[in-house]
């Protein structure tokens, strides 16, 4: 493989795990997140300074998981008793507080980001396998609770809180349990994503990176997996299939979520289902 | 016999408005028991109360003898509580058959990671068929529920309180926005849950149903109990018909 194409598909694993882990929390349980790159870069910083200070690969990823996971619970606690909009406002204001705080962190390395992380010992490709295994885990994980009793209640509980009460779902739990989890995720996506580059940097985990991602979600068709596997990978790849767009790449992102929100509100997993059920009458 | 409710000296107050005022009531095992009242005079907040949607000022309520005032709402649902929403509030993106399902599962849920193990739905399912036939929904179970009119939403709504297997079924206007046959016939439904051993509280403003089917009237008035007993005792006190009817001291005096 050469350089290129593992980088890309190293990015495409990487932006998987991170929409699916968000369709989690937002897609399956209702809770509308803008701020997924702060957990992202919470496990990536966590990762990176496990790494530099000489831990072996999987502790430091599961420091990033943990760091990402743990802010993420105190995140969902807060968010508890926060109506869908104002749990939005609130995550962005996670957003812009993670990238506020690393930049004035000199054990952090500061503006400058923290470039002394190891290699993994993988290699180059060797990383990127690692990371294709984890985002196919992650949806297998997905798919999995998709279909389990756990994401039969996060849908109830996405749906309608107070009823999901009255038939004893305890809707706190689950919400803790899909924002945990979600972000947990997305630590191991930063971590991964420390080790894939050696170096990182406050910028590259900030507010645009949650909206692309929560684009992606939506595109797909919130709550479901498959739809945001596509689209994750469709929005990796069109910038990169066609060069030209890169230079427009948020344009590109804001165009399709207006259309899919004016025309498409299932994303490519309604589209589908409405294709197939089409071809099954017909 | 434990009772299955018991509400103890309930008062709420919002702001200078004395919703429920002192509220005490016993409710036996198996009582089908009718709660009106005129609007404003405290029975949803009494029934907000009894589900542990709002916290009383003062006062304890009790579920088969366990003292349930400090339990969310889903505690108290797998205490043996069910509700049902005065305005039906389904699971909009899910079909029929599945908000039973769900409801028939609350053990399974009960806990995010006991329900993360499991997956399997057919006895839930079995089951929900059972309790969709009983209430008169049996074949539109695979309808989503946005395609249903309001009076089969009124069926679901009951037949999810009864898939948690409770001990009470406390339902909130059951009967409102129904044609008087549709009415008729929910109410006879309701009949049915109770004289299966379920103990039914029922809010409705539909005297001519809850006259024929409740065996117990309680009448709240300004957040008191004014009037408790034989429904047809009840409808004869002129505190009663004054309060709630507009028919009693007033009209003698006109």
């Amino acid at each position: 493989m050469s350089a290129y194409v593992t980088s890309v598909l190293a990015i495409m694993g990487i932006n998987v795990m991170l929409a699916v882990s968000l369709n989690m929390i937002s897609g399956f349980c209702g809770q509308f997140s803008l701020g997924h790159a702060a957990f992202y870069g919470a496990g990536a910083y966590g990762a990176a300074f496990f790494a530099a200070a000489g831990t072996p690969l999987p502790v430091a990823l599961l420091a990033g998981v943990i760091v990402a996971g743990l802010l993420g619970l105190v995140v969902g606690f807060a968010a508890l008793r926060l109506r869908a909009d104002f749990l939005a406002v609130t995550t962005i204001g996670v957003s812009f507080l993670f990238v506020g705080f690393v930049r004035k962190q000199p054990w952090l390395g500061a503006e400058m980001g923290i470039s002394k992380i190891p290699a993994s010992g993988l290699g180059s490709e060797g990383n990127t396998l690692l990371i294709i295994a984890c985002a196919l885990v992650t949806v297998a994980a997905s798919l999995y609770v998709d279909r389990s009793w756990m994401g039969f209640a996060f849908r109830a509980v996405g749906d309608d809180e107070e009823t999901a009460r009255t038939v004893a779902i305890p809707v706190s739990s689950y919400k803790l349990v899909a924002f945990t989890l979600g972000t947990a995720i997305a630590g191991l996506a930063g971590g991964l994503y420390a080790y894939f580059t050696q170096f990182i940097v406050p910028d590259s985990f900030g507010f645009i990176l949650s909206v692309a991602l929560m684009a992606m979600v939506v595109i797909g068709g919130t709550g479901s997996t498959l739809g945001v596997v596509a689209a994750a990978i469709l929005l990796t790849l069109l910038p990169e299939m066609f060069r030209f767009i890169n230079e427009y790449r948020l344009l590109i992102f804001g165009g399709l979520l207006v259309l899919v929100m004016r025309f498409a509100p299932g994303g490519l997993a309604g589209l589908a289902r409405a294709l197939i059920l089409r071809l099954r009458t017909s | 016999m434990t009772a299955a409710l018991d509400i103890d000296a309930v008062a709420v107050k919002f702001g200078g408005v004395q919703a429920v005022d002192g509220v005490s009531c016993t409710i036996a095992r198996g009582e089908m028991v009718g709660l009106i009242g005129p609007n404003g005079a405290g029975k949803t907040t009494l029934l907000k109360v009894i589900a542990g949607v709002l916290a009383p000022d003062s006062g304890r309520i009790r579920l088969s003898g366990t003292d349930v005032t400090q339990l969310a709402t889903e505690r108290r649902v797998r205490k043996g509580l069910a509700i049902t929403h005065q305005i039906v509030r389904p699971f909009r993106s899910m079909s029929v058959l599945e908000n039973v399902v769900l409801a028939a599962g609350h053990r399974l849920t009960a806990h995010p990671f006991v329900a993360l193990v499991r997956y399997r739905r057919e006895a839930e399912e079995m089951r929900a068929r059972a309790i969709l036939a009983t209430v008169g929904l049996a074949g539109v179970e695979h309808k989503q529920v946005g395609a249903l009119p309001l009076g089969q939403l009124k069926r679901l709504e009951v037949a999810r309180a009864l898939a948690v297997e409770p001990i009470l079924l406390l339902l909130d206007e059951p009967l409102a926005g129904l044609n008087q046959n549709e009415a008729s016939q929910q109410a006879d439904v309701i009949s049915a849950i109770n004289a299966g051993g379920i103990t039914t509280v029922l809010i409705e403003h539909n005297l001519t149903e809850i006259l024929r089917v409740s065996r117990r009237l309680v009448v709240l008035d300004q957040g008191k109990i004014i009037a408790d007993g034989a429904p047809r005792e009840v409808m004869a006190d002129a505190r009663v018909r004054d309060a709630y009817l507009g028919t009693g001291q007033e009209h003698a005096e006109a």
